[in-house]
């Protein structure tokens, strides 16, 4: 049982960072219809700026104190992202705009695999590790049940950034600009939304949380590779999906609910009787599963398809 | 005359199959590196003018063509690996005629299997349209990948490690051969009347729908039939290098053959054809600059995307549509 909690509460700790990472995707979605390749390239992006700003700032990091540090090294990294995110969207999708989706997401691919391959020959293709931003420590005391001290900054950050974002989203004008842009395009135009600059903010807040993502789940998992970000990706865009495509607390359910079925895969394959291999099998088979029985998600809406 | 013009696809086959048996028999003459980029070119023009049935002419986006090609690649080697020595004994120990009948069964049973999962793919991704079929057709990709590679490292899959001693069967005029029989039945088949179907699924799902077009149908057919092709390329594949690995059958495989099917001109046969040939002499001589290699292609996509989204040389009768999709 103690083992079953365990697995749960892992589970809701990897699922916080997916859901970090599916808000990205439901909020592009959401805007201009199209999944984006490349968003767990941006994630794996930032990873390697919290990186390299720690790098870079290491002796000035050193004597603050941790909680500072690790504030700074995050806010420059979702800085770098977001001004990334918008640099690819200007340079890649906008030239796109109105055309078939399929091109766009033909180059959404186009720009992952650049993402990818540029960042082996920038940053070498050997895993890193990244450095303890966060202290390594457990915090027990949970009769028998094991948290560490990043697992509950995990929690924290997420559950900050998503109020953040809600308040973005719900209470400022950029957000509802970005709420009638979902809603209808032409119409939002037509009232007078600027749909450039909404769809360059989308962006860069979407970049930004996919950056805390990546220094979160770098933090987690302490090791960065060029390739990290493909399966974080994945699988947050099967959570994105799982909560309803352009549905933002459908995206952070959906997170949550892969985290826990991923951890708990991984963690009773062997009594299943299944290698624990298949556990990157396990987002595909739920994203099939989905698509069939309830393609509009937990929480979405159904669009009906006119003619 | 008249009699030659009428057939004059099934002699272009025929004069294929002829031009490839004898370059066959002269390919010792060939240079082995030239005879190797020169099969693998054949290879990958049985893969695109597959994915091109699929992509190109029915308009249904599949990013997982590489996993067809593994089930075929796997199945075909199994075969000959493992029933191969009793095909041959039946057949009078070691001989051309031995040798051809086993790898036929190889290839056919591996190309009847890509066929049955692209129907297991195909039928219930029926319901799903543009990116979300590209998503769950890259999805069956990686399931197909994973399920090899977690094949017991015993068995006769080899798990991670993949197999090695397959027989090298695959000769020029196998090769090309298969990919002349590839290019006759995707262009006869969208040629014909029958075909029309494939391009109205394209051009407008709903309204072929309503003119009484069984879009279902054509969607399958598809599939099986671009399946069954990438399953014969992987049989071939595995075939030619002898060994084959789970790994070599990902994403960026199919990616690959995407990049061929969009260079060359989507719904394009003989573009399609010209990109494979390319694509497959550029990777040659990028081999020495392996990092660069993918930041190449991923520029052109990205390039073609925004500059000429119809490919190099796009299909003719496209100009006297009244607009574009």
């Amino acid at each position: 049982m103690d083992q079953f909690v365990q697995q749960l509460l892992n589970g809701l700790f990897l699922g916080a960072i997916y859901a970090l990472i599916a808000l990205g995707y439901t909020m592009v979605y959401g805007v201009l219809r199209f999944i984006n390749f490349a968003h767990g390239d941006v994630f794996m992006l930032g990873a390697f700026g919290g990186l390299y700003v720690h790098k870079a700032l290491a002796p000035l990091l050193n004597a603050l104190p941790w909680p500072l540090a690790l504030a700074v090294v995050m806010l420059a990294s979702m800085a770098i992202c977001a001004a990334l995110g918008i640099a690819i969207e200007y340079f890649a999708y906008r030239p796109l705009r109105n055309r078939p989706r399929l091109n766009v997401l033909i180059t959404a691919i186009g720009v992952s695999l650049f993402i990818e391959y540029t960042g082996q020959l920038v940053f070498g293709a050997t895993q890193q590790p990244f450095p303890a931003i966060i202290p390594r420590q457990n915090i027990s005391g949970l009769g028998g049940l094991t948290v560490t001290m990043t697992q509950v900054i995990v929690v924290v950050v997420t559950t900050a950034l998503l109020i953040g974002l809600r308040y973005i989203v719900m209470r400022t004008r950029l957000g509802l600009a970005m709420r009638a842009l979902s809603l209808n395009p032409t119409a939002a135009a037509l009232m007078g939304v600027n749909t450039s600059v909404v769809i360059s903010f989308t962006f860069g807040l979407g970049s930004a949380l996919a950056a805390a993502g990546g220094i979160l789940y770098a933090s987690l998992y302490p090791s960065v590779d060029p390739f990290m970000g493909i399966q974080p990706g994945i699988k947050a865009f099967v959570a994105a999906v799982l909560g309803g495509i352009g549905n933002i607390p459908g995206a952070a359910l959906g997170g949550m609910i892969i985290g826990v079925v991923e951890t708990l895969v991984t963690g009773y394959s062997q009594k299943l009787g299944i290698p624990s291999g298949y556990k990157e099998g396990v987002a595909f088979i739920i994203l099939i599963l989905i698509l069939l029985f309830k393609p509009s998600g937990l929480l979405g809406k159904v669009e009906r398809e006119k003619v | 005359m008249q009699l030659l013009l009428k057939y004059r696809t099934q002699a272009f086959l025929l004069l294929a199959l002829l031009v490839s048996f004898v370059v066959s028999q002269a390919s010792d003459n060939i240079d082995g590196y030239v005879l190797q980029i020169m099969l693998v070119a054949g290879i990958n023009i049985i893969l695109a003018v597959s994915l091109n049935l699929v992509n190109g002419h029915t308009g249904q986006f599949s990013l997982g063509h590489a996993g067809f090609m593994g089930v075929g690649a796997y199945m075909s080697a199994a075969v000959s690996v493992e029933m191969g020595p009793s095909i041959l004994g039946l057949l009078g120990g070691p001989s051309t005629l031995s040798h051809g009948v086993t790898f036929v069964i190889a290839l056919l049973v591996g190309g009847l299997c890509a066929a049955v999962c692209g129907w297991m793919v195909g039928v219930p991704s029926l319901r799903l349209r543009g990116d979300y079929l590209a998503i769950v057709t890259l999805g069956f990709n990686e399931i197909i990948r994973v399920v090899f590679q977690n094949t017991s490292s015993s068995g006769p899959f080899g798990g991670a490690l993949g197999m090695r001693g397959i027989p090298d069967y695959s000769t020029f005029f196998w090769v090309f051969g298969i990919a002349a029989i590839c290019i006759y039945v995707v262009a006869s088949m969208v040629n014909s009347t029958y075909g029309r179907g494939f391009l109205a699924v394209r051009d407008d799902e709903v309204a072929s729908e309503s003119m009484g077009v069984n879009t279902v149908r054509y969607k399958v057919v598809a599939f099986v039939l671009g399946a069954f092709f990438a399953g014969l390329a992987g049989g071939l594949y595995a075939h030619l290098f002898g060994a084959i690995d789970p790994k070599g059958f990902g994403f960026l495989k199919s990616v690959d053959i995407i990049i061929m099917v969009i260079l060359g001109g989507m719904g394009s046969t003989l573009g399609v054809v010209v990109a494979a040939i390319g694509l497959t002499t550029l990777n040659e001589q990028l081999r020495d600059a392996e990092k660069f290699r993918m930041i190449v292609f991923s520029i052109l996509l990205i390039v073609m995307m925004i500059v000429r989204p119809q490919g190099l040389l796009p299909v003719t009768f496209e100009k006297k549509r009244r607009k574009s999709a």
